[in-house]
């Protein structure tokens, strides 16, 4: 598929503006997504492929204007659901939870 | 965790793996500290300290550097540095006549195993589209200048396929041991954006 993905060769991103002395994460939440990631994985919920394959569906404004581990986490979302693992429904109603103040 | 306790309201990714990896605990699908585990692994014991060391040995042991060249995955192996993102490793080393470059231009495949999880600057979008384009002009964008007549060798990464470059061992280094060697090495030299400097006068040996 051609998607916004396939970047290779695509004009008008701008400069690379490499961080000197970059740490491995640069918030707590990027550091819970890959740890959720890898043990998602390793426990068989999806593949490397799958995973890939969410993140090359993401709507393109969303994939161009998301950071490396929004995309992350967007995958984990789209595939805990679709494998009937965590549902939307649920999904949404602990963020309801959460963002009330509920722990 | 308690970085900035209750002074702001958490940004969405942050409420979003929370309620998520809730879930996941409460249905005992993960454990938390397993998940601990992992960011510790990467963000402490997995970096380009490992790939360093595999450049250092070829530097210094020319046989290993064959090994390393025909079949990188499993010479990559003997210093014990294995496993996930890193099955299927091509090395390809830089001379006088080529200098190597990698990206990923879908998405972010990177040697984890010699190099750790990579910088932010090569999963975003600004590297990706233009390495392969204009790879001379993205060398100077991290200082590297590659001689006209120096071929420039931009290699695509994919989910089977990983890259690391063996950069030239600059001068000044003769006699050298590995773990002084392997100090030389930058992440930015093995991904090829950069290369191995010549060491100051007064360093080691």
């Amino acid at each position: 598929m051609n998607g916004v993905h396939d970047l290779g060769g695509m004009h008008g991103f701008g400069p690379i503006n490499p961080e000197p002395n970059e740490p491995v994460f640069h918030h707590d939440w990027e550091r819970r997504v890959f740890g959720v990631m890898i043990a998602t994985f390793g426990g068989g919920h999806y593949n490397v492929d799958q995973f890939r394959h969410a993140i090359e569906r993401m709507g393109a404004v969303e994939y161009l204007t998301g950071s490396y581990y929004e995309h992350w986490l967007a995958a984990l979302e789209t595939l805990l659901a679709e494998h009937g693992v965590i549902s939307h429904q649920d999904l949404a109603a602990r963020l309801e939870q959460l963002r009330s103040g509920g722990h | 965790m308690a970085e900035h306790a209750h002074t702001q309201p958490p940004s969405d990714p942050e409420l979003r793996i929370k309620a998520l990896e809730s879930l996941l605990v409460e249905k005992r699908l993960i454990d938390p500290a397993a998940v601990d585990a992992i960011i510790e692994t990467y963000e402490t014991k997995i970096g380009p300290r490992n790939g360093a060391k595999v450049v250092a040995r070829a530097w210094a042991d020319p046989d290993y550097k064959v090994r390393l060249l025909a079949d990188g995955t499993k010479a990559i192996a003997e210093l014990g540095f294995t496993g996930v993102q890193g099955e299927d490793m091509v090395v390809v080393e830089n001379t006088d006549e080529v200098h190597n470059v990698v990206v990923c231009t879908l998405c972010s495949c990177y040697p984890w195993p010699t190099l750790g999880l990579p910088p932010v600057w090569y999963k975003a979008a600004p590297y990706r589209a233009r390495v392969v384009s204009d790879p001379r002009g993205v060398l100077l964008e991290f200082g590297t200048r590659v001689s006209d007549d120096v071929e420039v060798r931009v290699w695509d990464s994919n989910a089977e396929l990983r890259y690391l470059v063996l950069p030239q061992r600059p001068e000044g280094t003769e006699g050298w041991t590995e773990e002084q060697l392997a100090e030389l090495v930058t992440r930015d030299a093995m991904i090829g954006t950069a290369v191995v400097a010549p060491p100051a006068k007064g360093d080691a040996s």
